[in-house]
């Protein structure tokens, strides 16, 4: 008997079963939607990156260089005896990823549903919604902790920073962009017809929120009737936090707790009912 | 004896809120054939399509796709799938080839695989040239031949598609139709909604023929002309004002007649005899034409309405 020679065998190219798709996309779908809006991402890839160090360094410049050194000469002491510059940093950085999320969270939900329905292609494979849903996310806030961290790289160069635990403000700044964000995405998925909502909601809610949540002068030099604009917004507990982080802010353990329940607690919230808003418009 | 039915629907039946979009509809179709659905806009061929592709639930009656209930079984039913939707919804960001790549990572295949199933595809689709474009720059033929790839990136065995050629010049409607008999040789069952009856013909080898959400026919192509129509047609034009009122004078000629307001039908199974007919009349049409028999006839004469308003 001889061993004839076989030719080297060439593998057909084969797609694994139905059944091994079925299983791989119930368990790892939302990573691969998210792979998807990360390769879309990575088309920005340049606008991505030049936003998150170009904001951050002509915020920084104009405000804490320039306006702190009005600020620091003459009234230091009400910001808790840390330089200008150091306490509207992290301000800046959770307002950056609010803005940030505030984008991404609102016109591609309607693209995604309404105008090119790109949602619907995957739709059509074995993801689910809520998997769409979650890989939109991740996707997301995958960006804003990178967008975040170099924001803070920039802020500690400025030697804005000066607590060894001030990286943390960076997660605080995703995590601020998220409790922003998805209840954003919630109402975003519900719009079927173009209004302006968005528009309404940069004008009315987001630019509000920057101006009004402590993030240009403490909280409490507003007056009272309008403190409660900090007080449920995302922009006011994702800052304080920010602050612990960055320069050791002073404040009851209680309050810092409150933070960190009221952001968890927002994007938490936002995703139930954005899962449930893409189930019922998508179908099972 | 057939092969096993892929697809088995009984008394399907979606309404949504007072409207009843298909209204209990049954049939089956076989691993290896080509299947239509062939009515006008609004006749739930495309509720048909979303209940068969999981996406949308039915509200009463049973579906079965390769044994699965795509309302418990979601997944694990796409996965079996192509899926070519009516309405293009292609990743416009991304670039031709990086469309086929992704979409095939939605059903965990790996890239050793996707890459060179993408170059395969992209040739198949006539877009090898293309696959560094991006998507916005092709034209509307090539796009819905790219989503026809795209939804061949997991090698489905079963198509469906939901009216590939609405919108497309009469070339790029060839080139798509070329594409899908090939994949009809080569064994993939394919399910397609349309509104041309020229399209049914050229890929079903059988159909149902909806209306309202209801089944008014089924058979294939040849059989539904030959069971409710003749084998060809006068057409007769006499002006948008005599063609209502000739009817009368037309009586007796072939072995029907029916009145549109642009032009009146003669069904004849010789067709050029009836017009000799309608010249012994001394009827004079401003023009005449003689053809086959089609679905838009059988249609027709089974609703009394065109199939395209």
């Amino acid at each position: 008997m001889t061993d004839a020679q076989l030719p080297t065998a060439v593998h057909p190219l084969r797609a694994h079963s139905p059944a091994i798709s079925a299983s791989r996309a119930r368990r790892w779908g939302s990573f691969f939607y998210a792979e998807q809006a990360l390769r879309v991402m990575r088309g920005y890839g340049w606008s991505v990156f030049l936003y998150s160090v170009g904001q951050p360094v002509a915020y920084l410049f104009a405000m804490g260089i320039g306006l702190a050194s009005l600020v620091d000469a003459n009234s230091a002491a009400v910001f808790g005896g840390v330089s200008y510059l150091a306490f509207i940093a992290p301000a800046l950085l959770v307002s950056s990823a609010v803005m940030t999320a505030s984008g991404d969270f609102s016109y591609p939900i309607m693209d995604g549903f309404k105008w090119r329905r790109v949602f619907y292609g995957p739709h059509a494979s074995p993801l689910v919604p809520q998997q769409i849903a979650a890989g939109h996310i991740m996707a997301s806030a995958l960006k804003f902790l990178v967008q975040s961290v170099v924001y803070f790289v920039i802020v500690a160069m400025f030697g804005a920073s000066p607590s060894p635990w001030g990286w943390v403000s960076a997660v605080v700044a995703t995590i601020a962009g998220l409790s922003f964000g998805l209840p954003l995405m919630a109402y975003a998925s519900t719009i079927t017809k173009d209004a302006g909502q968005f528009a309404l909601v940069q004008r009315f809610i987001v630019v509000p929120l920057f101006l009004f949540s402590g993030t240009f002068f403490p909280l409490d030099s507003l007056p009272i009737g309008v403190r409660w604009i900090g007080w449920i917004s995302p922009v006011w507990h994702g800052t304080e936090l920010g602050r612990v982080f960055t320069y050791g802010l002073e404040e009851s353990p209680v309050l810092t707790l409150i933070h960190v329940l009221f952001l968890v607690g927002a994007a938490a919230t936002g995703w139930t009912l954005t899962r449930r808003q893409f189930v019922r418009r998508m179908g099972a | 004896m057939n092969p096993p039915a892929v697809i088995t629907a009984e008394n399907l039946t979606k309404t949504y809120g007072e409207l009843t979009a298909v209204d209990g509809i049954s049939f089956e179709v076989s691993a290896g054939e080509s299947f239509g659905l062939l009515g006008p806009n609004g006749a739930g061929k495309s509720t048909t399509m979303k209940m068969i592709g999981g996406v949308s639930q039915r509200t009463s009656g049973k579906l079965s796709i390769m044994g699965l209930d795509p309302e418990t079984h979601g997944p694990e039913v796409r996965a079996h799938l192509g899926v070519v939707p009516q309405q293009d919804n292609l990743d416009e960001e991304l670039k031709v080839r990086e469309n086929l790549i992704v979409y095939g990572r939605y059903f965990g295949l790996p890239l050793s695989y996707l890459r060179p199933k993408a170059d395969e595809l992209l040739e198949f689709a006539q877009l090898s040239d293309k696959a560094k474009s991006r998507v916005d720059a092709l034209s509307g033929g090539m796009k819905r031949r790219l989503t026809i790839a795209r939804s061949l990136i997991n090698e489905p065995k079963i198509l469906l598609l939901d009216e590939p050629t609405t919108g497309l010049d009469p070339q790029a409607r060839h080139i798509l139709w070329d594409r899908l008999f090939r994949l009809k040789e080569q064994g993939v069952t394919l399910i397609l909604t349309t509104h041309y009856m020229d399209e049914a013909e050229q890929l079903c080898d059988r159909l149902i023929v909806v209306d309202k959400g209801r089944i008014m026919a089924e058979g294939s192509p040849a059989s539904l002309i030959r069971e409710y129509c003749t084998r060809e047609v006068l057409e007769l034009r006499f002006g948008s004002e005599r063609n209502t009122t000739i009817g009368v004078e037309l009586e007796g000629v072939g072995e029907r007649v029916e009145t549109l307001p642009d032009r009146v039908l003669i069904y004849a199974d010789d067709g050029e005899s009836a017009l000799e007919q309608v010249s012994a009349r001394r009827l004079r049409p401003l023009t005449s034409l003689v053809r086959r028999s089609s679905l838009e006839d059988v249609f027709l004469r089974l609703t009394g309405r065109s199939l395209v308003d």
